[in-house]
Protein backbone atom coordinates (compact mmCIF):
# COMPACT_ATOMS: atom_id res chain seq x y z
CA UNK A 1 0.00 0.00 0.00
CA UNK A 2 2.76 2.40 1.00
CA UNK A 3 4.73 1.39 -2.04
CA UNK A 4 1.73 1.89 -4.31
CA UNK A 5 1.18 5.38 -2.92
CA UNK A 6 4.85 6.13 -3.42
CA UNK A 7 4.67 5.06 -7.07
CA UNK A 8 1.51 7.05 -7.63
CA UNK A 9 3.13 10.22 -6.34
CA UNK A 10 6.19 9.79 -8.49
CA UNK A 11 3.85 9.09 -11.42
CA UNK A 12 1.93 12.29 -10.73
CA UNK A 13 5.19 14.22 -10.79
CA UNK A 14 6.32 13.06 -14.22
CA UNK A 15 2.69 13.06 -15.33
CA UNK A 16 2.49 16.78 -14.52
CA UNK A 17 5.14 17.57 -17.10
CA UNK A 18 3.47 15.32 -19.68
CA UNK A 19 0.20 17.09 -18.99
CA UNK A 20 1.77 20.53 -19.47
CA UNK A 21 3.41 19.45 -22.73
CA UNK A 22 0.12 17.88 -23.81
CA UNK A 23 -1.78 21.10 -23.09
CA UNK A 24 0.80 22.93 -25.18
CA UNK A 25 0.12 20.56 -28.07
CA UNK A 26 -3.61 21.18 -27.75
CA UNK A 27 -3.34 24.95 -27.68
CA UNK A 28 -1.29 25.08 -30.88
CA UNK A 29 -3.36 22.34 -32.50
CA UNK A 30 -6.61 24.15 -31.78
CA UNK A 31 -5.56 27.38 -33.40
CA UNK A 32 -3.67 25.96 -36.38
CA UNK A 33 -4.31 22.17 -36.74
CA UNK A 34 -0.53 21.76 -36.50
CA UNK A 35 1.20 19.27 -34.22
CA UNK A 36 4.11 21.29 -32.88
CA UNK A 37 6.77 18.64 -32.37
CA UNK A 38 9.14 21.17 -30.84
CA UNK A 39 6.87 21.28 -27.80
CA UNK A 40 9.22 19.18 -25.64
CA UNK A 41 12.14 21.52 -26.36
CA UNK A 42 10.35 24.27 -24.45
CA UNK A 43 10.56 22.13 -21.31
CA UNK A 44 14.30 21.75 -21.82
CA UNK A 45 14.66 25.47 -22.47
CA UNK A 46 12.81 26.05 -19.19
CA UNK A 47 15.11 23.81 -17.16
CA UNK A 48 18.40 24.89 -18.72
CA UNK A 49 17.70 28.62 -18.88
CA UNK A 50 16.58 28.50 -15.26
CA UNK A 51 19.93 26.94 -14.38
CA UNK A 52 21.68 29.60 -16.43
CA UNK A 53 19.98 32.52 -14.67
CA UNK A 54 19.67 31.00 -11.19
CA UNK A 55 22.96 29.12 -10.79
CA UNK A 56 25.06 30.50 -13.64
CA UNK A 57 24.30 34.20 -13.18
CA UNK A 58 23.22 33.86 -9.51
CA UNK A 59 20.13 35.98 -10.00
CA UNK A 60 17.33 35.84 -7.40
CA UNK A 61 14.84 33.02 -7.81
CA UNK A 62 11.83 35.03 -8.96
CA UNK A 63 13.89 37.11 -11.39
CA UNK A 64 15.35 33.95 -12.94
CA UNK A 65 11.89 32.42 -13.11
CA UNK A 66 10.45 35.42 -14.94
CA UNK A 67 13.44 35.73 -17.28
CA UNK A 68 13.23 32.04 -18.15
CA UNK A 69 9.56 32.32 -19.05
CA UNK A 70 10.36 35.42 -21.11
CA UNK A 71 13.08 33.56 -23.02
CA UNK A 72 10.75 30.64 -23.70
CA UNK A 73 7.99 32.99 -24.82
CA UNK A 74 10.43 34.74 -27.11
CA UNK A 75 11.51 31.43 -28.66
CA UNK A 76 7.84 30.53 -29.22
CA UNK A 77 7.24 33.95 -30.77
CA UNK A 78 10.24 33.72 -33.10
CA UNK A 79 9.34 30.19 -34.08
CA UNK A 80 5.85 31.27 -35.12
CA UNK A 81 6.93 34.44 -36.93
CA UNK A 82 9.87 32.90 -38.78
CA UNK A 83 8.65 29.42 -39.65
CA UNK A 84 4.88 29.08 -39.33
CA UNK A 85 3.63 32.47 -40.53
CA UNK A 86 5.29 32.34 -43.96
CA UNK A 87 3.85 28.86 -44.56
CA UNK A 88 0.39 29.03 -43.05
CA UNK A 89 -1.19 30.73 -46.10
CA UNK A 90 -0.29 27.73 -48.24
CA UNK A 91 -2.14 25.51 -45.81
CA UNK A 92 0.19 22.54 -46.16
CA UNK A 93 -0.08 21.03 -42.70
CA UNK A 94 2.40 18.21 -43.26
CA UNK A 95 5.03 20.69 -44.38
CA UNK A 96 4.50 22.80 -41.28
CA UNK A 97 4.73 19.78 -38.99
CA UNK A 98 8.03 18.87 -40.63
CA UNK A 99 9.22 22.41 -40.08
CA UNK A 100 8.47 22.04 -36.36
CA UNK A 101 10.74 18.98 -36.32
CA UNK A 102 13.45 21.06 -37.95
CA UNK A 103 12.99 23.74 -35.32
CA UNK A 104 13.27 21.16 -32.55
CA UNK A 105 16.55 19.87 -33.97
CA UNK A 106 17.81 23.43 -34.28
CA UNK A 107 16.90 24.25 -30.67
CA UNK A 108 18.55 21.04 -29.46
CA UNK A 109 21.71 21.92 -31.38
CA UNK A 110 21.85 25.41 -29.96
CA UNK A 111 21.30 24.11 -26.44
CA UNK A 112 24.10 21.56 -26.83
CA UNK A 113 26.35 24.29 -28.15
CA UNK A 114 25.69 26.43 -25.11
CA UNK A 115 25.30 23.87 -22.33
CA UNK A 116 27.16 20.79 -23.52
CA UNK A 117 25.94 17.27 -22.98
CA UNK A 118 25.99 17.16 -19.17
CA UNK A 119 22.81 17.03 -17.13
CA UNK A 120 22.06 20.14 -15.08
CA UNK A 121 20.19 20.67 -11.85
CA UNK A 122 19.66 23.27 -9.18
CA UNK A 123 18.40 23.12 -5.59
CA UNK A 124 14.68 22.53 -4.97
CA UNK A 125 12.42 25.59 -4.55
CA UNK A 126 12.13 25.08 -0.80
CA UNK A 127 14.45 23.17 1.49
CA UNK A 128 12.99 21.09 4.25
CA UNK A 129 12.06 17.66 5.45
CA UNK A 130 10.06 15.52 3.04
CA UNK A 131 6.45 14.94 4.04
CA UNK A 132 5.38 11.46 5.12
CA UNK A 133 1.85 10.66 4.02
CA UNK A 134 0.48 7.20 4.95
CA UNK A 135 4.02 5.91 4.90
CA UNK A 136 4.91 7.32 1.49
CA UNK A 137 7.71 9.85 1.43
CA UNK A 138 6.94 12.90 -0.66
CA UNK A 139 9.63 15.49 -1.27
CA UNK A 140 8.59 19.12 -1.17
CA UNK A 141 9.61 19.61 -4.78
CA UNK A 142 7.10 16.93 -5.79
CA UNK A 143 4.38 19.02 -4.21
CA UNK A 144 5.73 22.08 -6.03
CA UNK A 145 5.54 20.32 -9.38
CA UNK A 146 2.01 19.08 -8.85
CA UNK A 147 0.92 22.40 -7.35
CA UNK A 148 2.39 24.50 -10.15
CA UNK A 149 0.75 22.26 -12.72
CA UNK A 150 -2.61 22.70 -11.00
CA UNK A 151 -2.09 26.48 -10.91
CA UNK A 152 -1.24 26.49 -14.64
CA UNK A 153 -4.38 24.52 -15.41
CA UNK A 154 -6.50 26.88 -13.31
CA UNK A 155 -5.01 29.97 -14.98
CA UNK A 156 -5.56 28.50 -18.43
CA UNK A 157 -9.15 27.61 -17.50
CA UNK A 158 -9.83 31.19 -16.41
CA UNK A 159 -8.06 32.54 -19.48
CA UNK A 160 -10.11 30.49 -21.92
CA UNK A 161 -13.45 30.99 -20.19
CA UNK A 162 -13.33 34.46 -18.68
CA UNK A 163 -11.26 36.64 -20.99
CA UNK A 164 -12.12 37.90 -24.43
CA UNK A 165 -8.74 36.89 -25.86
CA UNK A 166 -9.22 33.35 -24.54
CA UNK A 167 -12.67 33.16 -26.04
CA UNK A 168 -11.28 34.45 -29.32
CA UNK A 169 -8.73 31.62 -29.27
CA UNK A 170 -11.51 29.10 -28.77
CA UNK A 171 -13.47 30.74 -31.56
CA UNK A 172 -10.52 30.36 -33.94
CA UNK A 173 -10.27 26.69 -33.09
CA UNK A 174 -13.97 26.20 -33.86
CA UNK A 175 -14.44 28.15 -37.07
CA UNK A 176 -11.82 30.35 -38.69
CA UNK A 177 -14.18 32.05 -41.12
CA UNK A 178 -16.66 32.99 -38.41
CA UNK A 179 -13.80 34.14 -36.18
CA UNK A 180 -12.53 36.47 -38.89
CA UNK A 181 -16.02 37.85 -39.43
CA UNK A 182 -16.12 38.74 -35.71
CA UNK A 183 -13.05 40.90 -36.32
CA UNK A 184 -10.61 38.50 -34.70
CA UNK A 185 -7.08 38.76 -36.06
CA UNK A 186 -6.33 35.09 -36.59
CA UNK A 187 -2.63 35.61 -37.23
CA UNK A 188 -2.22 37.24 -33.81
CA UNK A 189 -4.10 34.40 -32.17
CA UNK A 190 -1.78 31.84 -33.76
CA UNK A 191 1.22 33.78 -32.49
CA UNK A 192 -0.28 33.94 -29.02
CA UNK A 193 -0.93 30.19 -29.01
CA UNK A 194 2.75 29.52 -29.69
CA UNK A 195 3.84 31.89 -26.94
CA UNK A 196 1.45 30.40 -24.38
CA UNK A 197 2.39 26.81 -25.22
CA UNK A 198 6.10 27.70 -24.97
CA UNK A 199 5.64 29.36 -21.60
CA UNK A 200 3.69 26.52 -19.99
CA UNK A 201 6.21 24.02 -21.32
CA UNK A 202 8.98 26.07 -19.71
CA UNK A 203 7.08 26.19 -16.41
CA UNK A 204 7.06 22.39 -16.39
CA UNK A 205 10.79 22.32 -17.13
CA UNK A 206 11.61 24.74 -14.33
CA UNK A 207 9.63 22.74 -11.79
CA UNK A 208 10.85 19.26 -12.72
CA UNK A 209 14.59 19.92 -13.13
CA UNK A 210 15.49 19.70 -9.41
CA UNK A 211 13.94 16.20 -9.35
CA UNK A 212 14.83 14.59 -12.64
CA UNK A 213 17.74 16.74 -13.95
CA UNK A 214 17.74 18.29 -17.40
CA UNK A 215 19.99 17.75 -20.37
CA UNK A 216 19.92 19.16 -23.89
CA UNK A 217 18.32 16.15 -25.63
CA UNK A 218 15.43 15.38 -23.29
CA UNK A 219 12.99 17.28 -25.49
CA UNK A 220 12.33 14.62 -28.10
CA UNK A 221 11.14 12.03 -25.59
CA UNK A 222 9.06 14.65 -23.78
CA UNK A 223 7.43 15.60 -27.07
CA UNK A 224 6.50 11.98 -27.68
CA UNK A 225 5.12 11.52 -24.17
CA UNK A 226 3.27 14.81 -24.20
CA UNK A 227 1.79 13.97 -27.56
CA UNK A 228 0.68 10.60 -26.18
CA UNK A 229 -0.95 12.40 -23.27
CA UNK A 230 -2.76 14.71 -25.67
CA UNK A 231 -4.09 12.00 -27.99
CA UNK A 232 -4.91 9.68 -25.12
CA UNK A 233 -7.19 12.34 -23.66
CA UNK A 234 -8.49 13.39 -27.06
CA UNK A 235 -6.49 15.79 -29.21
CA UNK A 236 -7.64 19.36 -28.76
CA UNK A 237 -9.45 18.78 -25.48
CA UNK A 238 -7.93 20.73 -22.58
CA UNK A 239 -8.87 18.41 -19.73
CA UNK A 240 -8.03 15.44 -21.96
CA UNK A 241 -4.34 16.31 -21.90
CA UNK A 242 -4.42 16.67 -18.11
CA UNK A 243 -6.04 13.29 -17.53
CA UNK A 244 -3.92 11.71 -20.27
CA UNK A 245 -0.70 13.13 -18.83
CA UNK A 246 -1.35 11.97 -15.28
CA UNK A 247 -2.52 8.54 -16.47
CA UNK A 248 0.60 8.09 -18.57
CA UNK A 249 2.84 9.20 -15.71
CA UNK A 250 1.24 6.84 -13.20
CA UNK A 251 1.30 3.91 -15.65
CA UNK A 252 4.99 4.50 -16.22
CA UNK A 253 5.88 4.66 -12.59
CA UNK A 254 3.81 1.57 -11.74
CA UNK A 255 5.52 -0.39 -14.51
CA UNK A 256 8.92 0.78 -13.40
CA UNK A 257 8.14 -0.11 -9.81
CA UNK A 258 6.36 -3.44 -10.14
CA UNK A 259 7.76 -4.89 -13.35
CA UNK A 260 11.03 -3.41 -14.55
CA UNK A 261 12.22 0.11 -15.12
CA UNK A 262 13.50 -0.80 -18.57
CA UNK A 263 9.96 -1.63 -19.61
CA UNK A 264 8.32 1.53 -18.38
CA UNK A 265 8.08 3.28 -21.74
CA UNK A 266 7.00 0.14 -23.54
CA UNK A 267 4.23 -0.82 -21.14
CA UNK A 268 2.92 2.71 -20.81
CA UNK A 269 2.79 3.17 -24.58
CA UNK A 270 1.22 -0.27 -24.97
CA UNK A 271 -1.59 0.64 -22.61
CA UNK A 272 -2.00 3.91 -24.46
CA UNK A 273 -2.45 1.98 -27.71
CA UNK A 274 -4.96 -0.25 -25.96
CA UNK A 275 -7.00 2.76 -24.85
CA UNK A 276 -6.90 4.16 -28.37
CA UNK A 277 -8.11 0.84 -29.78
CA UNK A 278 -11.16 1.06 -27.55
CA UNK A 279 -11.70 4.77 -27.96
CA UNK A 280 -9.94 6.00 -31.10
CA UNK A 281 -10.89 9.62 -30.41
CA UNK A 282 -9.31 9.51 -26.95
CA UNK A 283 -10.95 9.48 -23.53
CA UNK A 284 -12.71 12.82 -23.95
CA UNK A 285 -12.60 13.08 -27.74
CA UNK A 286 -15.68 12.87 -29.90
CA UNK A 287 -15.64 10.56 -32.86
CA UNK A 288 -17.66 13.01 -35.00
CA UNK A 289 -14.94 15.59 -34.57
CA UNK A 290 -12.32 12.94 -35.43
CA UNK A 291 -13.87 12.32 -38.79
CA UNK A 292 -14.01 15.98 -39.72
CA UNK A 293 -10.47 17.02 -38.98
CA UNK A 294 -7.45 16.86 -41.18
CA UNK A 295 -5.07 15.31 -38.66
CA UNK B 1 -23.88 53.87 -48.39
CA UNK B 2 -22.31 50.95 -50.22
CA UNK B 3 -21.21 51.38 -53.80
CA UNK B 4 -19.58 48.54 -55.71
CA UNK B 5 -18.11 49.23 -59.13
CA UNK B 6 -16.80 46.77 -61.71
CA UNK B 7 -15.81 44.17 -59.15
CA UNK B 8 -13.82 41.24 -60.55
CA UNK B 9 -13.05 38.13 -58.53
CA UNK B 10 -11.01 35.28 -59.89
CA UNK B 11 -10.21 31.87 -58.48
CA UNK B 12 -7.04 31.11 -60.39
CA UNK B 13 -8.08 31.85 -63.97
CA UNK B 14 -11.77 31.19 -63.50
CA UNK B 15 -13.89 34.23 -62.77
CA UNK B 16 -16.65 34.04 -60.19
CA UNK B 17 -17.60 37.70 -60.39
CA UNK B 18 -17.21 39.77 -63.51
CA UNK B 19 -17.70 43.55 -63.58
CA UNK B 20 -20.29 43.47 -60.82
CA UNK B 21 -21.70 46.87 -59.90
CA UNK B 22 -24.37 47.53 -57.33
CA UNK B 23 -25.25 50.03 -54.67
CA UNK B 24 -27.16 50.03 -51.39
CA UNK B 25 -28.61 53.27 -50.02
CA UNK B 26 -28.86 54.15 -46.36
CA UNK B 27 -31.84 52.44 -44.70
CA UNK B 28 -32.63 50.13 -47.60
CA UNK B 29 -33.07 46.39 -47.71
CA UNK B 30 -31.54 45.17 -50.95
CA UNK B 31 -31.81 41.57 -52.08
CA UNK B 32 -29.44 39.74 -54.32
CA UNK B 33 -31.07 36.68 -55.85
CA UNK B 34 -29.45 34.00 -57.91
CA UNK B 35 -29.03 30.27 -58.13
CA UNK B 36 -26.30 28.09 -56.64
CA UNK B 37 -22.82 29.05 -57.73
CA UNK B 38 -23.84 32.40 -59.18
CA UNK B 39 -21.36 34.23 -56.98
CA UNK B 40 -23.61 35.59 -54.24
CA UNK B 41 -21.52 34.37 -51.32
CA UNK B 42 -18.33 35.39 -53.12
CA UNK B 43 -19.66 38.93 -53.36
CA UNK B 44 -20.41 39.11 -49.64
CA UNK B 45 -17.02 37.64 -48.76
CA UNK B 46 -15.35 40.23 -50.97
CA UNK B 47 -17.20 43.00 -49.13
CA UNK B 48 -16.16 41.52 -45.76
CA UNK B 49 -12.55 41.35 -46.90
CA UNK B 50 -12.29 37.57 -46.66
CA UNK B 51 -11.19 37.28 -50.29
CA UNK B 52 -9.14 39.63 -52.44
CA UNK B 53 -10.87 40.80 -55.62
CA UNK B 54 -8.73 41.21 -58.73
CA UNK B 55 -10.13 44.60 -59.63
CA UNK B 56 -12.88 47.14 -59.15
CA UNK B 57 -13.80 49.18 -56.11
CA UNK B 58 -16.00 48.89 -53.04
CA UNK B 59 -16.87 52.19 -51.39
CA UNK B 60 -18.46 52.24 -47.95
CA UNK B 61 -19.59 55.73 -46.94
CA UNK B 62 -17.27 57.07 -49.66
CA UNK B 63 -14.27 55.22 -48.28
CA UNK B 64 -12.48 52.53 -50.28
CA UNK B 65 -12.57 49.26 -48.32
CA UNK B 66 -11.06 47.04 -50.99
CA UNK B 67 -7.82 45.54 -49.66
CA UNK B 68 -8.65 46.27 -46.02
CA UNK B 69 -8.47 43.43 -43.49
CA UNK B 70 -11.67 41.77 -42.26
CA UNK B 71 -10.93 43.19 -38.78
CA UNK B 72 -10.94 46.79 -39.92
CA UNK B 73 -14.01 46.26 -42.10
CA UNK B 74 -15.94 44.95 -39.07
CA UNK B 75 -14.72 47.98 -37.11
CA UNK B 76 -16.02 50.31 -39.84
CA UNK B 77 -19.49 48.88 -39.35
CA UNK B 78 -20.04 46.04 -41.80
CA UNK B 79 -21.12 42.75 -40.20
CA UNK B 80 -21.82 39.54 -42.00
CA UNK B 81 -24.11 36.68 -41.00
CA UNK B 82 -22.38 33.92 -42.95
CA UNK B 83 -23.94 31.16 -44.97
CA UNK B 84 -24.73 28.16 -42.81
CA UNK B 85 -24.73 30.45 -39.75
CA UNK B 86 -21.30 29.27 -38.52
CA UNK B 87 -22.12 29.82 -34.88
CA UNK B 88 -19.57 28.52 -32.37
CA UNK B 89 -21.42 25.33 -31.51
CA UNK B 90 -19.49 24.22 -28.45
CA UNK B 91 -19.60 27.65 -26.82
CA UNK B 92 -22.60 28.95 -24.90
CA UNK B 93 -25.13 31.31 -26.44
CA UNK B 94 -23.80 34.11 -24.26
CA UNK B 95 -20.18 33.50 -25.30
CA UNK B 96 -21.26 33.58 -28.95
CA UNK B 97 -22.86 36.97 -28.44
CA UNK B 98 -19.85 38.27 -26.53
CA UNK B 99 -17.55 37.26 -29.37
CA UNK B 100 -19.73 39.32 -31.67
CA UNK B 101 -18.56 42.39 -29.76
CA UNK B 102 -14.89 41.39 -30.07
CA UNK B 103 -14.07 44.22 -32.49
CA UNK B 104 -14.63 46.98 -29.93
CA UNK B 105 -14.42 45.07 -26.65
CA UNK B 106 -12.18 46.43 -23.92
CA UNK B 107 -12.45 46.51 -20.14
CA UNK B 108 -13.53 50.15 -20.31
CA UNK B 109 -16.35 49.42 -22.72
CA UNK B 110 -17.64 46.36 -20.86
CA UNK B 111 -20.84 48.20 -19.92
CA UNK B 112 -21.52 49.08 -23.51
CA UNK B 113 -21.25 45.42 -24.48
CA UNK B 114 -23.61 44.49 -21.64
CA UNK B 115 -26.18 47.06 -22.78
CA UNK B 116 -25.95 45.87 -26.36
CA UNK B 117 -26.51 42.31 -25.19
CA UNK B 118 -29.58 43.32 -23.16
CA UNK B 119 -31.00 45.04 -26.25
CA UNK B 120 -30.62 41.85 -28.24
CA UNK B 121 -32.01 39.69 -25.45
CA UNK B 122 -35.07 41.94 -25.30
CA UNK B 123 -35.71 41.46 -28.98
CA UNK B 124 -34.89 37.80 -29.15
CA UNK B 125 -36.05 36.46 -25.78
CA UNK B 126 -35.36 32.87 -26.86
CA UNK B 127 -31.67 33.64 -26.65
CA UNK B 128 -32.03 35.01 -23.13
CA UNK B 129 -33.76 31.86 -21.92
CA UNK B 130 -30.99 29.75 -23.38
CA UNK B 131 -27.99 31.93 -22.68
CA UNK B 132 -26.11 29.28 -20.69
CA UNK B 133 -26.90 26.53 -23.19
CA UNK B 134 -24.39 25.34 -25.79
CA UNK B 135 -25.17 27.01 -29.10
CA UNK B 136 -25.10 23.69 -30.96
CA UNK B 137 -28.12 22.48 -28.99
CA UNK B 138 -30.41 25.22 -30.32
CA UNK B 139 -32.93 24.55 -33.09
CA UNK B 140 -32.14 25.72 -36.61
CA UNK B 141 -34.25 28.86 -36.34
CA UNK B 142 -32.78 29.74 -32.96
CA UNK B 143 -29.27 29.22 -34.33
CA UNK B 144 -30.06 31.63 -37.16
CA UNK B 145 -31.32 34.20 -34.68
CA UNK B 146 -28.17 33.71 -32.62
CA UNK B 147 -26.04 34.25 -35.72
CA UNK B 148 -27.93 37.47 -36.47
CA UNK B 149 -27.71 38.57 -32.84
CA UNK B 150 -23.98 37.87 -32.83
CA UNK B 151 -23.51 40.01 -35.94
CA UNK B 152 -25.56 42.83 -34.36
CA UNK B 153 -23.31 42.79 -31.28
CA UNK B 154 -20.64 44.41 -33.45
CA UNK B 155 -22.93 47.48 -33.81
CA UNK B 156 -22.98 47.39 -37.59
CA UNK B 157 -24.37 50.05 -39.88
CA UNK B 158 -24.58 47.62 -42.78
CA UNK B 159 -25.66 44.04 -42.21
CA UNK B 160 -24.84 41.39 -44.81
CA UNK B 161 -27.11 38.36 -44.58
CA UNK B 162 -26.14 35.22 -46.46
CA UNK B 163 -29.07 32.86 -46.99
CA UNK B 164 -30.77 33.27 -43.62
CA UNK B 165 -33.54 30.86 -44.70
CA UNK B 166 -31.21 27.98 -45.50
CA UNK B 167 -32.35 24.67 -44.06
CA UNK B 168 -35.28 26.09 -42.11
CA UNK B 169 -38.96 25.13 -42.06
CA UNK B 170 -41.29 27.52 -43.99
CA UNK B 171 -42.98 28.84 -40.83
CA UNK B 172 -39.59 29.53 -39.26
CA UNK B 173 -38.42 31.26 -42.44
CA UNK B 174 -41.43 33.56 -42.22
CA UNK B 175 -40.53 34.40 -38.64
CA UNK B 176 -36.87 35.07 -39.47
CA UNK B 177 -37.81 37.51 -42.24
CA UNK B 178 -40.21 39.24 -39.86
CA UNK B 179 -37.37 39.63 -37.36
CA UNK B 180 -35.04 40.99 -40.02
CA UNK B 181 -37.44 43.84 -40.75
CA UNK B 182 -37.98 44.50 -37.03
CA UNK B 183 -34.26 44.53 -36.27
CA UNK B 184 -33.57 46.74 -39.25
CA UNK B 185 -35.99 49.39 -38.01
CA UNK B 186 -34.85 49.14 -34.40
CA UNK B 187 -31.11 49.28 -35.01
CA UNK B 188 -31.42 51.65 -38.01
CA UNK B 189 -29.64 49.18 -40.21
CA UNK B 190 -29.05 48.94 -43.88
CA UNK B 191 -29.34 45.35 -45.12
CA UNK B 192 -27.88 43.52 -48.06
CA UNK B 193 -29.62 40.17 -48.28
CA UNK B 194 -28.56 37.20 -50.36
CA UNK B 195 -31.26 34.62 -50.94
CA UNK B 196 -32.38 31.66 -52.97
CA UNK B 197 -35.81 31.97 -51.42
CA UNK B 198 -36.48 34.88 -53.75
CA UNK B 199 -40.13 35.54 -53.05
CA UNK B 200 -39.90 35.95 -49.27
CA UNK B 201 -36.75 38.02 -49.64
CA UNK B 202 -38.15 40.38 -52.28
CA UNK B 203 -41.32 40.88 -50.24
CA UNK B 204 -39.40 42.62 -47.47
CA UNK B 205 -36.96 44.43 -49.78
CA UNK B 206 -36.90 47.82 -51.39
CA UNK B 207 -34.83 46.81 -54.38
CA UNK B 208 -33.26 43.72 -55.83
CA UNK B 209 -30.50 42.50 -58.13
CA UNK B 210 -30.39 39.24 -60.04
CA UNK B 211 -27.01 37.60 -60.43
CA UNK B 212 -26.22 34.80 -62.86
CA UNK B 213 -22.83 33.17 -63.39
CA UNK B 214 -20.99 36.10 -61.89
CA UNK B 215 -22.79 38.94 -63.64
CA UNK B 216 -25.68 41.14 -62.61
CA UNK B 217 -28.34 40.47 -65.25
CA UNK B 218 -31.27 42.40 -63.87
CA UNK B 219 -32.07 45.01 -61.27
CA UNK B 220 -35.04 47.00 -60.16
CA UNK B 221 -37.51 47.67 -57.39
CA UNK B 222 -38.70 44.64 -55.49
CA UNK B 223 -42.23 44.92 -56.92
CA UNK B 224 -40.95 45.03 -60.48
CA UNK B 225 -38.78 42.00 -59.96
CA UNK B 226 -41.62 40.06 -58.34
CA UNK B 227 -43.76 40.74 -61.42
CA UNK B 228 -41.04 40.14 -64.02
CA UNK B 229 -41.88 37.09 -66.09
CA UNK B 230 -38.35 35.81 -66.59
CA UNK B 231 -37.62 36.08 -62.93
CA UNK B 232 -40.86 34.43 -61.99
CA UNK B 233 -39.95 31.53 -64.21
CA UNK B 234 -36.35 31.19 -63.09
CA UNK B 235 -36.54 31.97 -59.38
CA UNK B 236 -40.13 32.10 -58.18
CA UNK B 237 -41.25 28.74 -59.55
CA UNK B 238 -44.09 30.14 -61.61
CA UNK B 239 -44.52 30.05 -65.37
CA UNK B 240 -47.25 32.40 -66.56
CA UNK B 241 -47.03 31.24 -70.18
CA UNK B 242 -47.91 27.67 -69.35
CA UNK B 243 -50.60 28.53 -66.82
CA UNK B 244 -54.13 27.99 -68.03
CA UNK B 245 -56.45 30.96 -67.65
CA UNK B 246 -59.66 30.11 -65.90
Amino acid sequence: MTLLLQFIFSGLTTGSVYALVGIGFNIVYNSTSIINLAQGEFVVIGGLMMWFFFVGLKLPFLVSFTLTLAVAGLVGFLMERLTIRPLIKKGDLLLMIMVTIAVSILIRGLLMFKFGKDPYTYPPFTVGEPIVFLGAVISQQTLWVIGITCICIAILYLFFNKTMTGRAMKACSLDIKAARLMGINVSQIVMLSFIISAVIGAVGGIAITPISLMEYDKGAMLSVKGFCAAIMGGLGRGRGAVVGGFTLGILESLTAGYIHSGLKDAVALFIMLFILFLRPAGIFGRSEIMRLRKF
Amino acid sequence: MLVIRNLDVYYDKLYTLKKVSLHVKQGEIVTLIGSNGAGKTTLLNAISGLIRPAGGSILFNDEEILGKTPESIVKMGISQVPEGRLIFKTLTVEENLLLGAYSYYSIKRKREVKEEMEKIYKLLPVLKHRKKQLAGTLSGGEQQMLAIGRALMAKPKLLLLDEPSMGLAPTVIHEIFKYIVELKNLFRLTVLLVEQNARSALKISNRGYVIETGRIINEGSAEDLLLNRDIQRAYLGRDLDSEVKI
